[in-house]
Parts: structure tokens; C-alpha cells; sequence
């Protein structure tokens, strides 16, 4: 079984990265089956990692206070500028949740706290294997039962036509709360996981374009059920692997990706019936 | 130090302003929040200065050849993406997050094309000339880009104002069907719109490129961002609006990094942007232009 563990120490990064990455393609998922663009899973992803980080290396919490504080945090925090930002529809959320992001980003580059631009070094390689499976095994299965609950049914009302949906007696405001704070949760907590594993942290992985590569894992994936937002994830955590002879014109693959899949393939990546009418009709949408 | 500042506010502040001209005639026009924008801006830049260095072209020449060709992206973006996501009807998310995929694209390629550090026009290019009024010190380069911003922003604004073209672009904004019924050529003015609005946003490329003498494949990120920030402050879709906001903007970013302090310049758009969506979706001119796409 030797090389087996020499594969396991050279990939156990990039099999944490993909848990990590459908983690936060599903907390996008959460607020895109609700019908809202939220920019903003980036910015919590990253205010779970920092506070989790400082907790491990200031306050010496055990990992699993941690990882609590971690999705706890970022849902307060949501919960804070939720209640007013979720008023918003359509592009001004999305405008105001990238604001968000961007003021996150500004405030952690300049505390002294978090390290600045030089980010966190030597956080405390904690997160297993197993903390990863089981977290988002955990995440999918609530995930799974909210949809069929009563809930997950008004998130689709609430998508499909908000002002329908308030006339058939759905609190709008509170389910967009709900689904915008357990997002921000799920973000935190993939955040808290990854800072363990990854070492290190810096205001640079949770900017803008890190928010969206998570939309583009969903949208790549597709958001008609669970199972896309993951398959998402492994296909852009595995293609820049596969692409490094690509060098620099990686992140012109993702753009590309990004675009084609919007044109051609509205509802993801896996569809077995539009992508058999796409080669019937030779190729054209 | 107080009328120094005043005018490097009015400098970028003309420059945040034509950035944002171009992004909010699109959302009024088109109902499309275009994110690539910024990367257009870079694009214009980098035209300019290959142009400037491989061809030696003089430094008008290089800004009206940058617009063209960033104009002919905006329109090929138009035609490509915008065009086929228009005739499906899309949800008016999905133009928003194709644009995205556009910006990820160009400044990517920048980067394989270019090289990843910053980049500056040769030396004796940009004029260097300084004129000295009162206790200010006044470059050239900073009338010429005031200037040119002005101008640009003028011409824009009378013809929307006074030509019939700019009648019907108006008709458009309000309802691109009861123009079309109209006679309207609609996808005609919808192609024109790109052209022209990504042309501004590739001068404004050339002006900041100028300005700062920097040209990196990332510029157009943090520009999008302060876009975003001008013409949510002026209302999404109001040209005069964006106009005012953008030099505000500039104004308000300046006086922060010189009397505040230098981090909370950046933070500054976007503290403003949060609190005027809270407080006045519309913009701080209210005229509201509600469009459900």
C-alpha cells in the first residue's frame, strides 16, 4: 500500500480543496434557490477562516469551539447586514453584497490583528480528512431535507415569483434572511476548515474573484439540485491540476468556461436532455 | 496643499466619471449590469500603450485608436453574448454573471500577453510640461486629461439630449418594445450602446494609464468596483447622475486619503455605496428608474 500513501500525501491537499469548494459552492447554492445573487459567500468564507485562525492561535480553543465560532460569526454577521441589504432585489443585492465583500477585504488588509497584506502564518494543521467528509456529508443531508421541507418549497416559490409567493402568505423577508444566513454559515465554517489545512492565510483568497469562482462552481455544476453545486466544485478544483501547462492562460479556461456554460447550458454543466438536443441540432443553442 | 488636492480629486474624478458614463448608459440602455467594463478599461490601456511603443503612434492617435478597439470589444461582447442571452429572454442575472466570465477572460489573457507586472509608456511620451498657478503645480497631463474627459462626457450628453438619436436611446430605456413598435431600430442601437459606452470605458483606460503611468492586467478591478459605487450613488442608469457621482466620488476619495487616512480612501466608495443603497436605492438624485428586466 506504499504508493498509495505516496499518492495520499501528494493529493490530500487537493481532495480537501474539493471538499472545501463544494462546501461553498452549496452555501451559494442556498441563496440562488432562493432566487438571490449573493457576492458576498466569499467575504464570510474569509471571516471564518481569520476568526477561526486568530481563535487557534490567540485564544488556543480546541478545534471544536473553532470551527463553531467560525460558522457562528459570519451568520451574525449576515444576520446584521442582512436585515437591511435583503430589501434589496435582483443587481442592487448583488452590488451591495459586493460592496460588502470589498469593505471586508479592505478592513482585513489594514487590521493589525489579522496580519495585513502578510495574512496568517503557522495556523495549526488541524482539520482531518474525516472533519471535512463528515461536515459535508452533514451540510447535504440538511440541505437535502430542507428542499422537501416546507421550507425549501417556499425558498422555490419565493424564486420563481417573490410577489406570488408573499401573496400565498410566505414571509418573503425572513425565508431570504434564513437562506442568506445559513449560507453565510456553511461559507464560515468551509472557511474555518480550510485556514486548518491550508497553513496560511491572506486578505488575497477572499476577494472578488474568489467569489466568483464560487458562483461559477455552482452555475458550472448547475443549481437544479445538490448534486451540481459538488460537481461544480471537482471540476474547477481538478481542472486547474490538469491545466497547469496552460500557465498564466489558466484563468482565461475559467472565463471561457464561465461564458459558454451561461450561453449554452443554462442549467449546468449536467443535462443529459439539452446536451443531446445541443449535438441533434449540430451544435447550435 | 488644499487647492493641490483639489485638483487631483478633479482629475480622477473626471476619470471615475467617464468610467462610469459608459457602465450606467449600459444598464439604462441594455438592463445589463456589464462586469466586464473594467477589463474593456484595461483593454483600452494596453492598446494605447502597444500602440504607443511597438508603432510609435502619437499619444492622440494611440487614445482614439484604444477607443476604437475597445469600442469593437464592447460590441463583439454585444453581438456574442448579450445578443443570444437577449433573444432567450434570460433572467436579467445571468447577462450579469456572463460578463463576469468576459472580465475573467480578458484579464487573464492580459497576463499570458503581457506579463503579470506593471508596465509604463517610454519615457517622453506623456508630456511632462508643469505649469505652476498660485502654490499648485499643475502637470500638463492633468489638464489633458480633465480635458478630454470633459469633452468626451459633453459630446455623450448632447447627443443623448438633443439628437434624435439620443431621443430614441431614450425611448429605449424607458420600454425597448413600444420603441421597437415604434420603428425603432432597437438591436441596432443596443450594438451602438456597446460600441460607444466601452469606448469611453477604454478612454478612460488611456487616462487613468496616463495618470499613474502603471498598466497592470488587474487595473480594471478596483475601477469596476468604484464604478459600481458611481453609478449606484447616481442612480443606476442616470447619465447625469453617474456624472456627478463619479466626481463626487473622486472628490470624497481624495480628501479622505489626504486628511483621513490612506486606507480608508478605498474603503471610502464602498461605505457610501452601502449607505445610499440602505437609505435611497434610486440614487441621490431619485429620479427612479425601476426596471424589472
Amino acid at each position: 500500500m506504499e504508493w498509495l500513501d505516496n499518492y495520499w500525501s501528494t493529493y490530500n491537499t487537493l481532495v480537501y480543496s474539493i471538499g472545501v469548494h463544494a462546501l461553498l459552492a452549496l452555501s451559494i447554492w442556498l441563496t440562488l434557490a432562493c432566487g438571490l445573487l449573493s457576492l458576498a459567500n466569499a467575504a464570510f468564507m474569509g471571516i471564518g477562516a481569520y476568526v477561526s485562525a486568530l481563535l487557534s492561535l490567540q485564544a488556543g480553543w480546541p478545534f471544536a469551539a473553532v470551527l463553531a465560532a467560525a460558522g457562528v460569526v459570519p451568520a451574525l454577521v449576515a444576520l446584521i447586514i442582512g436585515i437591511p441589504t435583503l430589501r434589496l432585489s435582483g443587481v442592487y443585492l448583488a452590488m451591495a453584497t459586493l460592496a460588502f465583500g470589498e469593505v471586508v477585504r479592505i478592513i482585513v488588509l489594514n487590521l493589525e490583528i489579522t496580519g495585513g497584506p502578510e495574512g496568517l502564518n503557522g495556523i495549526p494543521q488541524s482539520t482531518q480528512g474525516w472533519h471535512i467528509l463528515a461536515i459535508l456529508a452533514f451540510t447535504i443531508y440538511g440541505l437535502a431535507r430542507l428542499r422537501r421541507s416546507r421550507v425549501g418549497r417556499a425558498f422555490e416559490s419565493i424564486r420563481e415569483d417573490d410577489v406570488a409567493a408573499s401573496l400565498m402568505g410566505i414571509d418573503v423577508a425572513r425565508h431570504k434572511l434564513f437562506a442568506f444566513v445559513l449560507g453565510a454559515t456553511i461559507a464560515g465554517v468551509a472557511g474555518g476548515l480550510n485556514a486548518h489545512f491550508t497553513f496560511f492565510i491572506s486578505p488575497r483568497e477572499y476577494g472578488f474573484e474568489n467569489a466568483v469562482d464560487i458562483l461559477t462552481m455552482a452555475i458550472l455544476g448547475g443549481i437544479g439540485s445538490l448534486v451540481g453545486p459538488m460537481r461544480g466544485a471537482t471540476i474547477l478544483t481538478l481542472l486547474p491540476e490538469l491545466l497547469r501547462f496552460l500557465h498564466e492562460f489558466r484563468g482565461v479556461f475559467n472565463g471561457i468556461v464561465l461564458v459558454l456554460v451561461v450561453l449554452f447550458l443554462p442549467k449546468g454543466l449536467w443535462e443529459p436532455r439539452r446536451i443531446k438536443a445541443l449535438f441533434a441540432r449540430g451544435g447550435r443553442a | 496643499m488644499l487647492s493641490q488636492q483639489l485638483l487631483n480629486a478633479l482629475t480622477l474624478g473626471s476619470v471615475y466619471a467617464l468610467f462610469a458614463l459608459g457602465f450606467t448608459l449600459v444598464f439604462g440602455v441594455l438592463a445589463v449590469i456589464n462586469l466586464s467594463h473594467g477589463a474593456v478599461f484595461m483593454v483600452g490601456s494596453y492598446a494605447a500603450l502597444f500602440l504607443v511603443t511597438r508603432f510609435e503612434m502619437p499619444l492622440w492617435l494611440a487614445l482614439l485608436a484604444a477607443m476604437a478597439v475597445s469600442g469593437m470589444l464592447g460590441l463583439l461582447i454585444d453581438v456574442l453574448i448579450l445578443k443570444p442571452l437577449r433573444a432567450r429572454n434570460a433572467p436579467h442575472l445571468i447577462p450579469m454573471i456572463a460578463t463576469i466570465g468576459v472580465a475573467i477572460t480578458l484579464s487573464s489573457s492580459a497576463q499570458g500577453i503581457f506579463g503579470a507586472e506593471i508596465l509604463r509608456f517610454p519615457e517622453g511620451t506623456i508630456p511632462a510640461g508643469e505649469f505652476i498657478i498660485g502654490d499648485v503645480h499643475v502637470r500638463a497631463i492633468e489638464i489633458g486629461i480633465v480635458g478630454i474627459a470633459f469633452t468626451l462626457m459633453a459630446v455623450l450628453f448632447l447627443a443623448i439630449r438633443r439628437t434624435q438619436l439620443g431621443r430614441a436611446l431614450r425611448a429605449i430605456a424607458e420600454s425597448p418594445k413600444a420603441a421597437s413598435l415604434l420603428g425603432i431600430n432597437v438591436e441596432g442601437l443596443f450594438h451602438g450602446t456597446s460600441f460607444v459606452a466601452a469606448a469611453l470605458g477604454g478612454a478612460a483606460g488611456v487616462l487613468i494609464g496616463l495618470d499613474f503611468n502603471a498598466i497592470t492586467p488587474l487595473m480594471g478591478q478596483p475601477i469596476l468596483h468604484k464604478g459600481i459605487a458611481v453609478i449606484i450613488l447616481g442612480g443606476m442608469g442616470d447619465i447625469r447622475g453617474a456624472l456627478i457621482a463619479g466626481m463626487f466620488l473622486g472628490f470624497a476619495e481624495v480628501m479622505s486619503k489626504a486628511y483621513l487616512s490612506s486606507q480608508l480612501g478605498d474603503a471610502v466608495a464602498f461605505g457610501l455605496l452601502f449607505l445610499i443603497l440602505l437609505v435611497r436605492p434610486s440614487g441621490m438624485f431619485g429620479r427612479v428608474l425601476e426596471r424589472k428586466a
